[in-house]
């Protein structure tokens, strides 16, 4: 009797799953992620993904909290797309309430958001080589990075969660230095980033992990609603910025970025060439900045109207809403993230399956998921 | 691209109980929870409409009453609709599920239910997402927590 | 041709005759062996020690940083301060592990490292078994490494250890192929087995010089295959940190991790002494088939410097790779094996044997 159940408990058979567990702490999973992988072999047959390791009830909190609060709650979300989700609310905030915000705050807002963008898709670039074995990707998308970082905390004071725009504009006017360092950033990366191509690009290995991995077509891509640049490169046009542009983005040329290559490969390149595109918008943007104040008058005490209000960002990641109903308080009665990562994370089964352990990381990699936005 | 008050018009076609909102951003239109699934069939699959992006699912508590709002946007033509639903019950609130239209109403609806307790029929996994099985639902208006939630 | 290097045979030679002044021939034997295993046990643990500095510090070359530089002057003492935090470490014990395999296991890896550096010429007259079947020895002993990680990941009883172990252990069988014909090759032009004997004809130039394009395919072979029999490099899956968190050796921890870490930086220099010996001459000096002044000049530098410059010039490209590449899946790797490399090395093979007959080479 005692001998069979531990039989049973030790043998693992042809038809039942072999198990296991991907995170939560795990090297590859950018965040606290779980993973149950059911595999066979080498292959895996499906996957759970598990979330809510860090869900901090921000939703939650934004109805006890101000809207200049909320600000520096909506930073911790997406941090590494920290401005694009600050100016999400404050834009929702500046239309209810029809307050018309200066030139000079939206050239700047919009120069932020691409220097977030290019921070953003820096970090993404290290990890991702890191992630495949190539080491030295993250010494060198890192060293680039301080550049960015170095500009914030000159103009700021802090590198990451900044938290500069308020409703109304800016909390106060930018550094001096600003436009100068700017404008030698620029130069300097412009050397630097063909040699990323020289290092991962056009590499026989790396091509080989990612080209023809994790396929998702269009019609997947919609309909999970996978947005940003994982669902451009499957040939879907979901840009924001040209859908319904905000800030200073109609007064600039810039491309949409896509590509039919619908696997890894492709959303890698997506990636790259917006790099470029950023540079290029930064480029158009930086000489131009218009003088004037850097805030609207605002009243002290923010109150929306009664009323549903709505408004759509592009991050680095992708498609960002804010959906806020107010009853006339000074704290919203509901406020809704719709993130990213959130709809990004959940195709993952989709296009795993099939595949290998070793693709499954490279696919998770090319989604870009940052894991506090999926929790909130 | 359809404006406001066509898209108003084809919803009328399809569903006459259907009220409309005055002077909002987007187009809202209130649907009674039973009709909500045939009418955003019709809406996902008529060719002029066309709204196949599910942009958003959540639900929004006012006290005396629940509301599940959807937000819909059609990739081809881009044009916008918000879809609302009104459930009384606060008991047992209940609606159906629309996750054979969008995969992606699977998620946004389990999350819904976790933070509202709101259940969707013919949902293949409802389960909780980011809460234990006993903690009760934190978005609603009457939830308390003693121990973690300070109230001024 | 080789007679102005120094010949450590009358070093050997003299403690030889004072040892056997003072006891009986068997103790002399006896005594002779326990001092080369002690020369052999230092020499494993330095040439360890500045193995593990070195990478860190090619490694962070390449990757534009310092390294360590604060242990010490330029950071040179960093590894022992790392040995004796790992001295100190916990060993934890799993519960329902196979003790006796999961203890076993570090030790049998280190074990054949050290048969195989035993067999290995330093410099002239510096070398402690000279078989006449000298490479295919080599070769057997390396193989033996494969037990060791196989133990290690089924012993460890958890589902990440056992994956990292049995790719592991296809990669070295795969790849043990390609070692063995590239080797293969220049044992051909040699005539011997013997790797005093493929040192020694080597004096008029080394064989890579030599065989010219077959000697360069099958060193480009070697390179390549012995940087997979290590487990290193872009072949690294079985130690993947980013996907199976360091796959067979998970479990252990403290001294018998450092027993794997040492093995593995120990084995690579076992092959980069290799590839130097059959490929790039060993302790030969750079000789030019008949100039006999510019041989004299070669022959003052002594033939340990030649030896081990030649042997960490190839433990330097084998460092590039890691540092530069990303890495192979599982069944990439294999199919580069048995699709590219095996073909290549045969046909190879095939036209040396030619060569050989047609007297084409120099």
């Amino acid at each position: 009797m005692m001998s069979e159940e531990i039989i049973k408990d030790v043998i693992i058979g042809e038809n039942e799953d072999y198990i296991i567990n991907l995170g939560p702490q795990h090297p590859s999973t950018h965040g606290v992620l779980r993973f149950e992988v059911c595999l066979k072999g080498e292959t895996v047959k499906y996957l759970i993904p598990h979330i809510g390791y860090i869900h901090r009830g921000i939703e939650k909190m934004c109805e006890a909290n101000t809207y200049p609060q909320i600000i520096h709650l909506t930073d911790r979300m997406d941090y590494l797309s920290a401005h694009m989700n600050n100016e999400a609310v404050c834009m929702l905030v500046e239309e209810a309430l029809q307050v018309e915000v200066p030139e000079r705050v939206k050239y700047i807002r919009t120069i932020l958001d691409e220097l977030n963008r290019l921070a953003s898709h820096q970090l993404w670039w290290s990890a991702f080589g890191m992630d495949l074995g190539a080491l030295t990707t993250f010494f060198y998308g890192l060293r680039d990075r301080e550049h960015i970082l170095d500009i914030f905390e000159e103009s700021f004071g802090s590198r990451l969660l900044h938290s500069f725009n308020t409703p109304g504009g800016l909390m106060h006017d930018v550094h001096p230095n600003f436009q100068k360092r700017i404008k030698e950033f620029i130069t300097y990366f412009k050397k630097k980033l063909p040699e990323y191509d020289q290092l991962l690009t056009g590499n026989v290995i790396f091509q080989n992990r990612s080209i023809g991995i994790g396929n998702m077509s269009k019609e997947t891509a919609i309909a999970y609603g996978v947005t940003g640049p994982s669902g451009r490169g499957s040939n879907y046009s979901c840009d924001i910025r040209k859908i319904a542009p905000y800030g200073a983005y109609d007064k600039v040329q810039f491309n949409e970025i896509l590509e039919t290559g619908c696997d890894t490969f492709a959303r890698y390149k997506v990636r790259m060439r917006e790099m470029w595109e950023s540079l290029s918008i930064l480029e158009q943007l930086v000489d131009n900045i218009p003088e004037g104040d850097f805030t609207a008058k605002m009243k002290p005490i923010i109150k929306l109207p009664a009323g549903e209000y709505f408004k759509r960002v592009e991050t680095a990641r992708g498609e960002l809403a804010v959906y806020a109903v107010s009853d006339g308080n000074k704290s919203p009665l509901r406020m809704r993230f719709r993130t990213p990562n959130f709809s990004n994370l959940f195709v993952m089964n989709e296009i795993t399956a099939g595949h290998k352990i070793a693709d499954l990381i490279a696919i998770s990699g090319s989604l870009d998921l940052v894991i506090p936005d999926i929790d909130r | 691209m359809l404006n406001r008050q066509e898209l108003t018009d084809i919803i009328r076609g399809f569903e006459p109980d259907a009220e409309f909102s005055e002077g909002t951003q987007l187009l809202e239109a209130i649907v009674p929870a039973e009709k909500l699934f045939t009418l955003t069939e019709k809406l996902k699959s008529d060719k002029r409409t066309a709204l196949n992006y599910m942009i958003d699912l959540t639900a929004v508590d006012f006290t005396t009453h629940f509301t599940v709002v959807y937000h819909l946007e059609s990739t081809d033509f881009r044009h916008m609709l918000v879809l609302k639903s009104i459930i009384s019950d606060r008991e047992n609130p209940a609606i159906d599920s629309l996750t054979v239209l969008y995969p992606t109403a699977e998620y946004f609806e389990r999350e819904v239910f976790d933070m509202f307790g709101i259940r969707f029929n013919n949902h293949p996994n409802l389960k909780r997402f980011f809460l234990e099985d006993d903690y009760g639902y934190p978005l609603r208006k009457d939830f308390r927590d003693e121990v973690n939630i300070i109230e001024r | 041709m080789s007679s102005n290097i120094y010949d450590f045979s009358t070093l050997t030679g003299a403690i030889h005759t004072w040892l056997s002044g003072m006891m009986p021939s068997g103790m002399v034997i006896f005594s002779e062996m326990v001092l080369v295993g002690l020369a052999f046990l230092l020499m494993y643990a330095l040439v360890g020690l500045f193995l593990v500095y070195f990478e860190r510090k090619v490694c962070a070359f390449i990757q534009n940083r310092v390294g360590p530089n604060r242990v010490g002057p330029y950071g040179i003492i960093q590894t022992i301060a790392d040995l004796i935090k790992l001295l100190m470490k916990e060993l934890i014990p799993i519960r329902k592990s196979d003790k006796l395999l999961f203890n076993l296991a570090p030790y049998i890896v280190i074990i054949c490292s050290f048969l195989a550096m035993a067999a290995l010429p330093y410099a002239k007259g510096l070398q402690a078994m000279d078989f006449n079947i000298g490479v295919f020895y080599i070769m057997a002993v390396s193989s033996l490494s494969v037990i060791g990680i196989l133990l290690a990941g089924w012993s460890s009883n958890s589902k990440y250890s056992l994956i990292g172990a049995m790719r592991s252990g296809a990669q070295i069988v795969s790849y043990e192929l390609s070692v063995g014909l590239s080797l293969l090759a220049i044992v051909v032009f040699a005539g011997t087995m013997q790797l005093s004997g493929i040192v020694e004809s080597q004096a008029n130039g080394w064989w890579i010089f030599k065989g010219h394009i077959p000697a360069v395919i099958s060193f480009i072979i070697f390179l390549i295959a012995s940087t997979a029999e290590i487990n290193r490099g872009p072949f690294d899956l079985a130690e993947a940190e980013s996907e199976l968190t360091a796959g067979f050796h998970t479990e252990y921890s403290g001294i018998k991790f450092a027993f794997f870490f040492l093995a593995e930086y120990m084995n690579m220099f076992i092959v980069s002494a290799l590839g130097a010996t059959v490929f790039l001459g060993g302790w030969m000096p750079f000789h030019i088939g008949n100039l006999d002044g510019f041989n004299q000049i070669m022959d003052y530098i002594p033939s340990a410097i030649w030896f081990f410059s030649k042997t960490f010039f190839i433990i330097l490209i084998i460092m590039w790779f890691k540092w530069t590449f990303p890495r192979l899946r599982i069944d990439q790797l294999l199919t580069l094996e048995w699709k590219y490399l095996l073909p290549i090395s045969l046909f190879n093979i095939v036209l040396i044997a030619f060569i050989v007959l047609m007297g084409w080479h120099f």
